[in-house]
């Protein structure tokens, strides 16, 4: 079992999260921490103030080479040559079906140079999938099992940055940067996955405690994954293995903003194209209670005004920032617009939702 | 029979208070301490009967739904409607305020089989 704690990896900052009284659990493989204190003050702390995430868990592939380019431009969803050097995009890796096998993001560290940031439950998938599709004068190296990483996140997270690495400022939005601070090469990135500023750090694996508790020293609130869920939830981004799947393609995921039809050939383009011409059968849709009501969660039935499933929530959390229910779901056509009205089925009671525009929370 | 005002825990971190007939139902301090943020609490229906070991009440954390069983069997005769608005009376509270439900006891030999103050503190370790 992959989710045997006994068989988890444990992460590089694992000593960090026991000083610091770290409620762990197995996550994709890992001994991750779900929380701290409370996830509604991790959450609370990112939205106003700074936290940090330990991601030591995503994968890390660095592509390189003459034809890097059209190669990535081949097996992911984004247009690979509009990627400036620094520059980093949000893409996918679809399986010849334009099914999800994993939502990423690519960052030109060069030239030819490129970084892949993978979800942790598909380092291995992605690594399997890629070198499947190799092709001559591109190289792959792995750095997953060498590197970790921290998130750190919150309106505060570029002074954060500054007051450790004295003189320097993080690369634009979703731009990436690497940097030499003694004698680790450091690898910066100004993304996130909570709707609020901040950056990844990507460091050498024994180096990453150091980071981390200088952060958390300077009052950088640690974060679990439980306020990581809450977090992306609300502004809408989706989670792999839940909101997307490989038997759902990204224009279903709404994610059609990171497919780019006119870049040329590239992997489950075909079904894609498809889909495109024929419409949608389900769509990911948002869905929000309309007032309280029991914790909507992951595989909660959707049903319509009649109490009839038609579908079930992918995602769902009370919402720590609107204080109310919310989540989603792959809905048919008839249930996908604005403002249709759905009861939730939790444990047989229903409460009352509507379809909503995306994102629940706009800080 | 002597009038008992004492607490009662049972392995699944719940309290129970009795006084008189009535026994009042809550979860310990060491479970709010681990269930942390407490967001929803789903309660009972006054009049309802349940055998000690069934599950009443669900407390909800923004991660997980945790079913609460009636350690003690009886007829729910009030519950705690507070929890509604305020479920995070529980973690502030447990014991007090964050009481979830009151029955009237129909077997009040169960309490034999519950632990004392100073067997739940060894329970848990702490």
């Amino acid at each position: 079992m992959k989710d045997d704690e006994g068989l988890c990896q444990l992460s590089p900052l694992n000593d960090s999260h026991e000083a610091l009284g770290g409620k762990l659990a197995p996550f994709a493989g890992w001994m991750m921490p779900v929380q701290y204190t409370s996830m509604i003050s991790e959450h609370e702390a990112v939205r106003k103030d700074v936290g940090v995430f330990d991601i030591s868990h995503m994968g890390q592939f660095f592509i390189s080479g003459p034809q890097a380019k059209p190669f990535l431009n081949i097996i992911t969803t984004n247009n690979v040559f509009k990627l400036k050097e620094g520059g980093g995009q949000y893409s996918m890796i679809l399986n010849e079906e334009g099914g999800v096998i994993d939502d990423l993001i690519l960052y030109r560290t060069g030239k030819e140079e490129y970084l892949l940031v993978v979800n942790a439950s598909k380092v291995k998938e992605v690594s399997k999938w890629i070198r499947s599709q190799m092709v001559e004068d591109v190289f792959i190296d792995d750095r997953s099992a060498m590197m970790a990483g921290m998130a750190v996140q919150g309106p505060r997270s570029p002074e954060v940055f500054s007051r450790l690495f004295l003189g320097r400022t993080l690369p634009a939005r979703n731009g990436v940067e690497q940097f030499d601070y003694e004698g680790d090469a450091l690898i910066v990135c100004r993304t996130g996955y909570t709707g609020e500023d901040g950056f990844e750090l990507f460091c050498r694996k024994e180096n990453a405690r150091y980071y981390f508790e200088n952060f958390v020293n300077g009052g950088v609130k640690p974060c679990g994954l439980g306020a990581r869920d809450s977090l992306r939830l609300e502004v809408g981004y989706p989670l792999n293995g839940s909101d997307l799947l490989p038997d759902r393609t990204p224009l279903e995921a709404g994610l059609g903003f990171f497919v780019d039809f006119d870049k040329g050939p590239f992997v489950g383009e075909d079904e894609l194209r498809k889909q495109k011409l024929h419409g949608l059968k389900y769509r990911l849709t948002a869905i929000q209670y309309d007032g309280k009501g029991a914790p909507p969660r992951a595989g909660y039935e959707v049903c319509n005004l009649e109490e009839k499933k038609v579908s079930e929530l992918t995602s769902g959390v009370l919402s720590p920032s609107l204080k109310i229910g919310i989540g989603l779901a792959y809905m048919p056509e008839a249930y996908r617009s604005i403002g249709t009205e759905l009861l939730i089925n939790v444990r047989g009671r229903y409460f009352a939702a509507k379809v909503v525009k995306k994102p629940f929370y706009k800080g | 029979m002597s009038l008992l005002t004492d607490f009662f825990y049972t392995t699944d971190h719940e309290w129970v208070k009795i006084d008189g007939e009535v026994a009042t139902v809550g979860i310990t301090n060491h479970a709010q301490e681990e269930l942390t943020d407490i967001v929803f609490v789903e309660l009972p229906e006054v009049g309802t009967n349940y055998t000690s070991g069934d599950p009443c009440a669900v407390v909800e954390s923004v991660k997980v739904a945790s079913d609460i069983y009636t350690p003690v069997s009886g007829e729910i005769v009030e519950v705690n409607d507070q929890l509604t608005d305020e479920p995070a009376l529980i973690n502030t509270d447990p014991h007090g305020e964050g009481w979830i439900f009151k029955l009237k006891l129909s077997a009040i030999e169960e309490i034999d089989h519950l632990m004392k103050s100073e067997a739940y503190k060894e329970f848990t370790g702490s």
